[in-house]
């Protein structure tokens, strides 16, 4: 059990003399608080697992330093850093039945036996393994095998945090369900540190307390799955987590008004006189942009094509060079391809060279 | 639904029908025919019925003596050369390097001893061998170790079964390395957080992972170890006495050198059998003590 501080970390599988932009991960500090569920979330090849095998030790970062517990353990080698981490595939030691399996970490460790089969029985019992064994791992289903793997992590008493990489990627989608609620509950019941990277938001929203949202090696945003929906730091976190993604349009804004295309949105908060050199965007999410029927007062809007989710319609809109998604209102039938937007001043945001700009109220 | 048909089909299986008949069925057929018969020359056969089997399963008559003196020395032969090349198949695989260039350099040097054709082996290792002008004979009883392979049974025996290593370990070796190479790398890294040891990691990962190349392995060096005949022959000639004298190295003498051709067919037949047997055999075990395969996911 640990919190875990990344100081300055970065790394470059090139090494560190690499030029700062080819940094797999560029510097970042941040920390994570013991027993957390966090969900690191991202496009692939956003650096990622790259900061989780730094964490395990899989990989030695070219800069900065790791503690736990406020201790370095940037130089010790992964045996020695108390991590369990569950892959993308299951590993399973295919030779062995399942209770050796879970064993196994333990065995390498020098634990006496006793305490060993005590562990690895309350261990397949949480995992609901109990049943299986002395049944060779290899026969077992993939979500069965991912949990043998979750449970070597979790037969060692000693172990700091797990780390979780993709574990569902071949896990059935029914099973994904059931097999992230017992994460949830593992979570709950052992007050352990788990950081679970994805690339599925759904995933990361409903396993995380906080989603760090990674792009291009960088944190673009950290912060709780509300956060991240209400007010994206940044222009890929709005566009990266919704679906669909945030609208986000250049406009130019002026005090308490944005200019698109010619027509003016009120806004809720100041901004202000914005830099000049830097890029202006508003971004808007598609839950807080309604259609309606043409009016003089309305941002004039192209319907191309209407997306019916079920519970919810989204119209794909074309203003001028821009594209729109907007909520179509129950019981709205949209008379011919023209509409008009109606904004929600108070979740329109601001963004400057694709930051988040905080207004004035 | 009606199904079409088209005689004419048929035809489409001529060309492979008579590849297989030219070189599989009629040759095989000749040799049961000959041996069921007995012939003095001039091409007048006359029928003996089982009598060449008999003989040759009776170890009180020459044939029957010779055939299970070379099967005894081949059965010897096979295990020695497969429990030294199997296991050190295994170590230079382990060995080799993982990545970088130096993974092309292994790859070709392994290659080598496996592009020599086989009598060129042979020659090879009989210049190599001799006292007085060979590098290892020469430097061998230059350093007071007495070694001729052509008067000494032991030394002839070490000599095929050095160059028999030298010409196929690479085999396995390679075979063992494709293994190894087809693991993730998350096995080794599940491994390092699990605190394994390098000699937990070979048990529980690389052994069981290369399973299925060293079932292969071991079949073919098993088949081509029991089927020599080359390269002692170039070397030993069969000799010294007959302690070299493998199995078809008899089968020539019989058929060729007495032109005993009835004897040879029933040898040639039984010796057939009793490879298809033996290969049967490991596949069998093999297969069932890497047990449980993945052969199909069981539910859960």
């Amino acid at each position: 059990m640990a919190r875990i501080d990344l100081v300055d970390l970065a790394h470059s599988y090139s090494g560190n003399d690499a030029p700062p932009e080819s940094f797999a991960l560029k510097p970042v500090t941040m920390t994570w608080r013991q027993g957390g569920a966090y969900a690191l979330l991202g496009p692939s090849g956003c650096g990622k697992t790259t900061l989780l095998n730094l964490i395990s030790g899989i990989v030695t970062p070219s800069r900065g330093q790791i503690l736990f517990d406020g201790k370095d353990i940037t130089p010790l080698s992964t045996q020695k850093r108390n991590i369990a981490q569950v892959f993308q595939f299951p590993v399973i030691y295919d030779t062995m039945t399942v209770g050796e399996n879970l064993a196994f970490p333990l065995k390498n460790r020098g634990v006496p036996k006793a305490e060993i089969s005590a562990r690895v029985k309350r261990i397949a019992e949480l995992l609901d393994l109990a049943p299986y064994l002395n049944r060779k791992a290899t026969r077992l289903t993939a979500d069965a095998k991912q949990k043998i793997s979750l449970g070597r992590g979790l037969v060692r008493s000693d172990v700091a945090a797990i780390l979780f990489d993709e574990p569902l990627t071949v896990i059935d989608p029914e099973l994904k369900w059931q097999l992230r609620s017992k994460l949830k509950a593992l979570h709950r019941e052992l007050d352990l540190t788990m950081i679970y990277v994805t690339h599925d938001q759904t995933e990361a929203l409903t396993f995380a307390d906080t989603v760090v949202v990674m792009h291009d090696g960088r944190v673009v945003q950290s912060g709780s799955p509300a956060e991240l929906f209400d007010k994206p730091a940044h222009t890929f976190v709005g566009y990266f987590i919704g679906s669909p993604g945030m609208n986000i349009v250049p406009a130019h804004v002026d005090g308490r008004e944005a200019r698109i295309d010619g027509h003016t949105i009120g806004l809720h908060r100041n901004y202000g006189v914005l830099p000049a050199d830097a890029k202006i965007e508003i971004g808007v999410r598609p839950e807080f942009v309604d259609i309606a029927p043409p009016a003089s007062g309305l941002l004039a809007a192209t319907i191309e094509r209407i997306d019916d989710l079920g519970r919810i319609r989204f119209a794909r809109v074309r203003v001028g060079d821009s594209k729109f998604a907007a909520r179509v209102p129950p019981g709205f039938s949209v008379p011919d391809n023209m509409a008009g937007l109606v904004f929600d001043p108070a979740h329109v945001h601001v963004y400057a060279d694709s930051l988040l700009v905080e207004g004035v109220a | 639904m009606d199904k079409t048909v088209n005689q004419k089909a048929w035809f489409l299986v001529l060309p492979v029908f008579l590849v297989v008949a030219f070189s599989a069925i009629i040759p095989l057929m000749t040799v049961v025919n000959y041996s069921m018969q007995d012939t003095f020359g001039n091409n007048q056969f006359f029928w003996n019925g089982v009598g060449w089997f008999k003989e040759l399963l009776d170890p009180s008559t020459d044939l029957g003596e010779r055939f299970f003196a070379s099967l005894w020395r081949n059965l010897i032969f096979s295990a020695i050369i497969l429990a030294i090349e199997i296991p050190l198949g295994i170590v230079v695989a382990l060995s080799m390097p993982r990545e970088g260039w130096t993974v092309a350099v292994c790859l070709v040097i392994l290659a080598l001893p496996l592009l020599i054709p086989f009598n060129v082996v042979g020659t090879i290792w009989q210049i190599f061998g001799r006292p007085d002008i060979g590098l290892l004979g020469y430097t061998l009883n230059s350093l007071g170790i007495n070694y001729n392979y052509v008067s000494n049974e032991f030394d002839a025996w070490a000599t095929v079964i050095v160059m028999d290593v030298w010409h196929w370990t690479s085999l396995v070796a390679l075979l063992c390395y494709a293994g190894l190479k087809s693991i993730p790398d998350a096995y080794y890294q599940a491994a390092q957080i699990d605190g394994a040891s390098r000699w937990a990691v070979f048990r529980a990962i690389q052994l069981p992972k290369m399973n299925r190349v060293l079932l292969i392995a071991v079949l073919l060096r098993f088949m081509d170890s029991f089927m020599i005949y080359t390269e002692p022959f170039v070397v030993t000639g069969g000799g010294p006495g007959n302690s070299t004298t493998f199995i078809s190295i008899e089968l020539v003498k019989i058929a060729l050198g007495q032109f005993d051709l009835g004897k040879a067919a029933a040898l040639s037949l039984v010796y057939n059998l009793i490879i298809l047997i033996v290969c049967w055999v490991f596949y069998t075990v093999m297969t069932n003590a890497g047990a449980e395969r993945p052969q199909k996911e069981g539910a859960v």
